[in-house]
């Protein structure tokens, strides 16, 4: 099992490759569409990334309650 | 038991020529900000289209298909009394009945063919072509015509900011026919019929509705094995493909899919997407049809298609351009 810090880090880096957001940028706090400028689609490409990288499947469902960085550490958390 | 006889059938079948028809009506992304609140940079970012074709009231389906089913028979340099087959893959008929591709030939005067009209939503043009080489390798056609027309713009709400932006009309066509050699490939087609919904004209409505997530996560998680595979099944590999002409939905989808197949820097990918918006079982053959007018794509060239749409379906596959 990955820890908050590894998943984080994990997170940071599909955020950089996805969308081009610097890694220093993706604090918990961050809200994906207002301050990260990551759009809808660009979040079913972090969440097959996240998939892939920490075996945590997010459904379209679950993805649109998924709205800053910290959301989407804590679903990794519960889920993996 | 009787043991019925069978046709004897040709060992390949290839494409002889392209034909193609855009709407009069030039759309740009401005002139739909002015109908509804959207913006230029926000199309451009979501899904690639600078401008569309929206077809006017005299540029029916019908007028549509047969125009670009004509300039492919002339491209082929054989005449309609040779066509034996005419197949029409389209989404948007303006009835359920009749079908129209037998009208589609007789006003092209092709005499007495095989002729339907295959629904496979945005892969039907695939589909068709898959099913025109497969009658030739049978036996049960010579040389058939296979058309993609659509009027999208008749199922489309136009003010919906979610798909007026996105779907549009058209037509292309191609003339296929028997060859020693295979320039065509295996179909890898398949369909996930659990995601039914997902792009649909819903209960009590007329126009397309369309769950745009889902739709991207299927077409840039499922999609990629499928064109591995049809490479595969025609003894090919990334490296050997000139051309990726997968349908025209969402640029973004378009420059995944070529990525994570690792097509080499000299493919030449299509984009048609950017000014024709995204025509559903037309995309595909308009695609292939503008490389080749522009010189970008060469007759020879190795092509890896898919399409991928409503259903939902997909079909693969790789083809030697005309």
């Amino acid at each position: 099992m990955a820890s908050t810090q590894e998943i984080q880090a994990g997170l940071a880096e599909i955020l950089e490759e996805v969308a081009g957001v610097t890694p220093a940028d993706a604090t918990p706090e961050k809200s994906f569409t207002e301050d990260l400028d990551v759009d809808s689609l660009s979040m079913v490409e972090i969440a097959t990334a996240v998939e892939d990288k920490f075996g945590v499947a997010i459904p379209d469902d679950q993805l649109a309650n998924i709205k800053t960085v910290g959301d989407a550490i804590s679903f990794i958390e519960s889920n993996q | 038991m009787t043991t019925l006889k069978l046709d004897q059938g040709a060992p390949g079948a290839r494409i002889l020529g392209f034909g193609s028809y855009r709407p009069r009506r030039r759309v740009t992304n401005d002139e739909l900000a002015q109908r509804m609140e959207t913006n230029d940079e926000w199309i451009q970012a979501r899904v690639g289209i600078a401008e569309r074709r929206w077809a006017e009231p005299d540029e029916t389906l019908v007028e549509m298909s047969v125009a670009a089913g004509g300039k492919a028979l002339a491209a082929s340099g054989l005449d309609a009394g040779d066509i034996d087959l005419v197949l029409l893959a389209t989404t948007s008929p303006p009835k359920a009945i009749p079908g129209l591709a037998p009208r589609i030939a007789h006003q092209l005067g092709v005499p007495r063919p095989g002729a339907f009209d295959v629904n496979a939503g945005c892969a039907g043009w695939c589909y068709a072509l898959s099913a025109a080489s497969d009658a030739i390798r049978s036996g049960t056609a010579r040389n058939a015509l296979v058309i993609g027309g659509e009027r999208l713009t008749d199922y489309t709400n136009l003010d919906d900011r979610a798909t007026a932006v996105i779907f549009a009309d058209g037509a292309g066509a191609a003339v296929v026919t028997a060859s020693d050699e295979p320039a065509i490939g295996p179909a890898v087609w398949g369909s996930d019929g659990d995601l039914h919904e997902a792009i649909a004209i819903p209960p009590d409505e007329t126009g397309m509705s369309m769950a745009g997530q889902a739709v991207y996560r299927w077409a840039t998680t499922k999609l990629t094995d499928t064109l591995v595979e049809a490479m595969r099944r025609a003894g090919v590999g990334p490296e050997d493909i000139d051309v990726f002409a997968p349908h025209q939905a969402n640029l973004r989808i378009i420059e995944l899919m070529a990525k994570r197949l690792k097509l080499p820097e000299r493919t030449v990918i299509a984009r048609d997407i950017v000014r024709s918006g995204n025509t559903s079982s037309a995309s595909v053959p308009l695609a292939l049809a503008a490389l080749l007018e522009s010189g970008e794509a060469r007759s020879g060239d190795l092509a890896l298609l898919l399409g991928y749409g409503a259903g939902l379906t997909f079909a693969g596959q790789v083809v030697v351009l005309p």
